[in-house]
């Protein structure tokens, strides 16, 4: 039997936060289960073998194991309707001490931080559904979280509420080959769902850069993207389904196992509701065929300007690639540093492309691209060879924003949408902006969908280096809305951009908004504070890199 | 019942959503049972809310408003290389973009990519108030706010009046073919679905008709490839390519529901393709009854001379056209839709879901 240990007071800071994320991230580490008396079987994850890190990573996590998940008691000082909150579930489902308390106060944006007054970890769906309940009756704030990575700050917690962290809601309930899909709890980690569908040729197509630890639930809380959105879609595009417990704890069933639906699309609004209707906790997504062939191409540019034209040139083309994607210089510079990535030199810029599908397709299509390109002017192009190089092309890229951590202690990660044809455009001033206010910028976005990514450098210790950064970023914002694009292409509005939400929409649309969050949630209990702006907003306290983005075990899109 | 009004813009169509109590926005009339309702709802036509107000083809994206046949746009799109890959059904009838999405109705090519839900950015309603709102996005990328645009699908206008709508668009494939594969019963026909389905061929489509021994599967691409792949798709399930004008006219009848009675009643369901075979003898046995069976087995049309013989199924649906009621198969009633009709209609001016 595990001995339920507390932390030592010393032992807060990074090192339990670490502790904590590797807890939470667990079901990709090793399943769980109680078998009574706090003894607990793992059994391997397929997931395993992927990771080398993992048996490190499974050493700390049996010490965090002990220290967190054996029965920690809600201490006497909790408040009152937590106490009463912890006596309604089975033991070891609430925490209260400090030390976890802390480990949850940050998510994927650190910038933000608040300590919420417990984490609520049901174990069952029933006992989910109870937690919100007793929220709703008592009117207590709760955030869903699931592994902690959105970029937004969406899961920050709310002070004087509670933290409901679904990672122990992590089973993958069924995976049907023959009607390709699979219905899983919300705690399931992105890539094990992809895991799963692999035997039977098939897979789940969105991939965010965080896909290796962050959860289905968050990814439908935030419809989360990735790089292969432009021929497939977000998040929302393969949820067929879900069950969810509303926020005034009614539960609904929407959509189906059919890919096809009857009236009112509720699936679609549900998907990207940022946490603020309620919390899903049964979904149905589609997985689709695994393609049968990739070509993933690399090709360096002289300028940003003449990768860009390359890009509008495959669009032209009447090709859909899988992917197209461009990292600039700096971004080039952190990749090179961080996982060794290898460049064609002398290039501000490089154009990925990835074409897949069946092989006399992708085989047609590839002399079409090779062509575009070769008219391109590009300084180097390099077809991948095999799989490995496929697989470092895309290390090279999904690893850039953590990688840019090398370069600057801190940076602010920005996720706006301008219409394709004016990315150049949108490059020209940001760099010109950039220039003007010596504050680095680097730049990796999707251009097949307009989503830029920019990273802005600087340096929290020095005076006034933060709002210098801000500023640059409210800049970039609202060129994204001036050129009739989005704050937000899938990072979410979360707590970042809530002050911008209102320069995109109308008052009388953010008030059509509110009505809507409040049909969902008429108490405003949760996850408030995002996605709409509110008075008294925290100040920012600082940026940096995640622990475990350090440790280089997660990375960002 | 009187005139309909008949406004030119977003801005008169707010207007004439205001100037009455109760009122029901109607597009081409092509699925006439969504639109039956009491006679004190003011009918608004979007007949001359029409044209394409953007048409960027670099950003694969369109904006049109609500009255603008599918037609003019398929052919606008066309002339740039690009599609709706769901294609957008009784396009050749009359039926207006806003109608579409209105009733939620996506074609055979919904296998493939997705659903008009799937393509839906950004809309431009009128809500219950009158207030004329844009949810959503320009651009084919957008997570800020609250996902309205694909809520109005299916919803049948009982929300919010369509006024505007934008979507993304994709490349059409430079060569298309069509197989008839042979399958002699139900058995048959969900062996091929499913296995075409998991296939490495990536069929646009899968498509069956209950009165043909026959999967109708389609595939896009390069020319040069569709020949090989083809060649392999019969290798296992015998069959023939069509001839283009033989394929089209197959897939019109999909489309335009050529299949169906003239004067009965028409059903829409989701299904799985599991269900598939339950399905059709269900639907043979109704009195007349015809079926056809889309999107790789996700979707079943049932045709029957009266809609009360199709009242019955215990799979969700909707009637399109004919008797019979608006909502077949399990009903639920959760309190969040009257909650979330409340936000946005408070006063019922359109009607209840129910209506």
């Amino acid at each position: 039997m595990a001995s339920p240990r507390r932390f030592p007071a010393e032992a807060t800071g990074l090192a339990n936060r670490v502790f904590a994320f590797i807890d939470r991230g667990r079901s990709r580490l090793g399943h769980a289960r109680s078998l009574g008396s706090g003894q607990r079987e793992r059994r391997p994850p397929p997931l395993q073998a992927r990771h080398g890190r993992t048996e490190k990573l499974r050493a700390r996590h049996r010490v965090a194991r002990r220290f967190i998940v054996g029965g920690v008691t809600v201490p006497a000082s909790a408040p009152d309707v937590i106490r009463r909150l912890a006596a309604s579930l089975p033991a070891g489902r609430v925490l209260a001490d400090a030390a976890p308390l802390a480990a949850y106060e940050s998510d994927g944006l650190t910038a933000f931080q608040a300590k919420p007054l417990a984490i609520a970890m049901p174990e069952t769906q029933a006992e989910a559904i109870a937690i919100v309940r007793f929220c709703h009756a008592e009117q207590l704030p709760f955030v869903a979280r699931g592994s902690g990575t959105s970029l937004s700050g969406g899961s920050l917690p709310f002070a004087g509420g509670i933290v409901i962290a679904l990672n122990r809601l992590n089973k993958i309930l069924r995976v049907d080959p023959a009607q390709r899909l699979a219905v899983v709890e919300p705690g399931v980690i992105n890539l094990a769902v992809t895991a799963a569908a692999q035997p039977h040729g098939l897979h789940y197509a969105p991939d965010p850069s965080s896909q290796s630890i962050c959860t289905i639930g968050g990814n439908v809380a935030f419809n989360a993207g990735g790089a292969h959105c432009l021929k497939y879609g977000m998040t929302s595009n393969h949820v067929l389904g879900l069950k969810a417990v509303l926020a005034t704890g009614e539960v609904v069933e929407f959509g189906g196992a059919s890919r096809e639906q009857i009236g009112p699309d509720w699936t679609g609004l549900f998907v990207g509701n940022e946490g603020l209707f309620g919390i899903a906790l049964e979904i149905t997504l589609q997985l689709l065929p695994r393609a049968e062939m990739f070509h993933t191409v690399l090709a360096g540019y002289r300028t940003l300007e003449e990768a860009g034209e390359a890009v509008s040139a495959v669009i032209a083309s009447g090709l859909l690639p899988g992917a197209i994607e461009i990292m600039d210089a700096l971004a080039l510079e952190a990749a090179t540093a961080a996982v060794h990535a290898d460049y064609p030199p002398g290039c501000e810029a490089v154009l990925i492309v990835e074409l897949e599908g069946p092989r006399e397709v992708v085989a047609a299509d590839r002399a079409r691209l090779d062509h575009i390109l070769a008219a391109s002017r590009p300084v180097e192009v390099r077809p991948a060879r095999d799989a490995a190089e496929r697989l470092a092309i895309w290390k090279g890229r999904k690893s850039a924003f953590s990688a840019v951590g090398r370069l600057s202690p801190d940076f602010i990660v920005q996720d706006g949408v301008v219409p394709r044809r004016r990315l150049g455009e949108a490059l020209r001033k940001i760099a010109a902006w950039s220039r003007e206010s010596g504050v680095r910028c680097a730049n990796v976005f999707h251009a097949g969908d307009g989503n830029l990514h920019p990273l802005i450098l600087y340096d929290g210790r020095e005076p006034g280096a933060l709002e210098r950064a801000e500023k640059l970023a409210g800049k970039i914002l609202r060129l994204c809305i001036e050129m009739g694009g989005s704050i937000t292409g899938e990072h979410g509005v979360g707590m970042e951009k809530r002050d911008y939400l209102p320069e995109m929409f109308n008052a009388e649309e953010m008030a059509c908004l509110k009505r809507l969050r409040a049909a969902f949630d008429p108490h405003g209990i949760a996850n408030p504070g995002k996605m709409f702006p509110v008075e008294g907003a925290p100040a920012l306290a600082q940026h940096g890199l995640h622990p475990l983005e350090k440790a280089g075990v997660i990375s960002r899109e | 019942m009187s005139l309909p009004l008949t406004p030119t813009s977003p801005q008169e169509l707010a207007d004439a959503v205001r100037s009455a109590p109760r009122v029901i926005v109607v597009g081409a009339g092509t699925k006439p049972r969504l639109a039956r309702v009491a006679d004190d709802f003011v009918r608004i036509a979007t007949t001359r809310l029409r044209g394409i107000v953007e048409y960027e083809p670099s950003e694969f994206t369109f904006t049109a408003l609500a009255g603008t046949p599918l037609r003019e746009i398929a052919a606008a799109l066309a002339s740039q290389g690009q599609y709706l890959p769901f294609d957008p059904m009784l396009a050749e009838a009359g039926a207006t973009l806003g109608g579409t999405v209105a009733a939620g109705l996506s074609g055979p090519g919904r296998f493939r990519f997705g659903g008009l839900r799937d393509f839906i950015l950004g809309v431009r309603f009128v809500d219950g108030e009158g207030r004329l709102l844009r949810l959503g996005g320009k651009v084919v990328k957008n997570a800020a706010g609250f996902d309205v645009p694909k809520f109005f699908v299916g919803g049948l206008g009982r929300f919010g009046a369509l006024a505007e709508l934008t979507f993304k668009v994709f490349p059409r494939p430079a060569a298309l073919r069509t197989l008839r594969l042979d399958a002699a019963d139900d058995a048959a026909q969900l062996k091929i679905l499913t296995a075409a389905a998991g296939a490495r061929w990536e069929c646009d489509a899968l498509d069956t008709a209950l009165d043909e021994p026959a999967v109708l599967a389609r595939i896009g691409g390069p020319a040069a490839a569709l020949d090989a792949l083809c060649a392999e798709i019969l290798a296992r399930f015998p069959g023939a390519i069509l001839a283009d004008g033989e394929a089209s006219s197959h897939w019109r009848r999909a489309t335009e529901f050529l299949w169906a009675h003239d004067g009965g009643s028409l059903a829409k369901f989701a299904i799985t393709p599991a269900q598939v075979p339950e399905f059709s003898a269900w639907a043979r046995r109704r009195p007349g009854g015809r079926g056809w069976i889309s999107a790789g087995g996700n979707v079943g049309y049932v045709a029957a001379e009266s809609g009360a013989a199709l009242a019955d199924a215990p799979w969700p649906g909707v009637m399109l056209r004919g008797t019979g009621p608006l909502w077949i198969g399990p009903q639920r009633a959760p309190a969040i839709i009257a909650a979330v009709k409340h936000a946005l209609d408070p006063h019922g001016r359109f009607p209840s879901l129910n209506d």
